[in-house]
């Protein structure tokens, strides 16, 4: 069977980390104090950076917050960046302990970002057996269903929602959102296997109601 | 759905949708699906879910967020123009 996700990374070529540059020329810049390196460095990572923030924070004054947090951070710790991942990913890690400090106030030095699954995002058993793949093309390219779709990422149980928008919406490698998350390879599938599991339970009433409002009934 | 005989196939679905599993796991899979009515629904939306997914459009940045973005980093003489 052919991957669905062949494209993936192609699809975000145009405002993705993954861009060609010469991001070891770029790191070394900025390391040594050069500002316009870190603009170039903004130029090309912020999109990324802010749809994370904004899909975690669901509030885009916080997810710009977390953006600004972000940069400020990855530059005072530049001397630190070692290197073993791309610059990309790096700022991932960052942006997204920047948004889990925010999300979980007031107890902020609670953070651990390998915490446990919680009951709800375990063993998920698909109980809705609708089929809504009958609905026509164009019912599903509407702004009201997008709108859905991200209400829906907004509502995944914390610890599947950030390995969800990396891999599966950023089109980062089962090995890459693991480094940014701090997670083994094996728990970012698990979590991507459960979060797609959850997000199908939570969308199928709706489509249900989409399908029978298109049926009459 | 028959939780026990279907949770097995469950496991394994995201890297069958992946085209990660093996031949051999397609196989299962396929074959249950061909009895399971409840298991093929399950499997076909939530590969409709995943693409779905797939193509939706990345939200854009707000107007003047990069500004700001550079006003907040002292970097404002490198800004060329704002989005």
């Amino acid at each position: 069977m052919d991957s669905i996700y062949r494209n993936l990374r192609n699809r975000n070529a145009s405002n993705h980390m993954s861009e060609p540059y010469d991001e070891a020329a770029l790191i070394a810049r900025i390391q040594a104090g050069d500002k316009a390196a870190c603009a170039e460095c903004i130029e090309i990572h912020s999109p990324a950076v802010y749809r994370l923030a904004l899909r975690l924070m669901q509030n885009e004054a916080e997810a710009e917050d977390v953006m600004q947090e972000t940069f400020l951070n990855a530059f005072k710790a530049i001397d630190s960046f070692e290197g073993r991942s791309g610059l990309g990913t790096w700022l991932y890690r960052i942006a997204h302990n920047a948004a889990m400090m925010r999300l979980r106030r007031p107890n902020p030095y609670t953070v651990s970002v390998e915490e446990t699954l919680s009951p709800e995002t375990q063993g998920i058993v698909p109980r809705q057996l609708f089929d809504w793949c009958c609905l026509p093309e164009e019912d599903f390219e509407s702004d009201e269903v997008r709108t859905e779709l991200e209400q829906a990422i907004g509502e995944l149980p914390e610890a599947l929602k950030a390995v969800f928008i990396l891999r599966e919406l950023e089109g980062l490698s089962t090995a890459e959102t693991a480094e940014a998350l701090g997670l083994s390879p094996g728990a970012v599938k698990v979590r991507l296997h459960r979060a797609r599991l959850w997000l199908r339970e939570r969308l199928t009433p709706y489509f249900a109601e989409l399908a029978h409002e298109a049926q009459g009934i | 759905m028959d939780v026990e005989n279907c949770r097995h196939m469950l496991g394994d679905l995201s890297d069958y949708l992946d085209g990660e599993a093996s031949a051999e796991i397609c196989a299962e899979i396929e074959q249950h699906m061909d009895g399971c009515e409840d298991c093929r629904i399950v499997v076909d939306t939530l590969r409709k879910t995943v693409l779905l997914y797939r193509d939706l459009p990345p939200p854009p940045m707000p107007q003047g967020a990069r500004r700001r973005l550079f006003q907040a980093l002292d970097l404002e003489e490198y800004l060329a123009h704002d989005a």
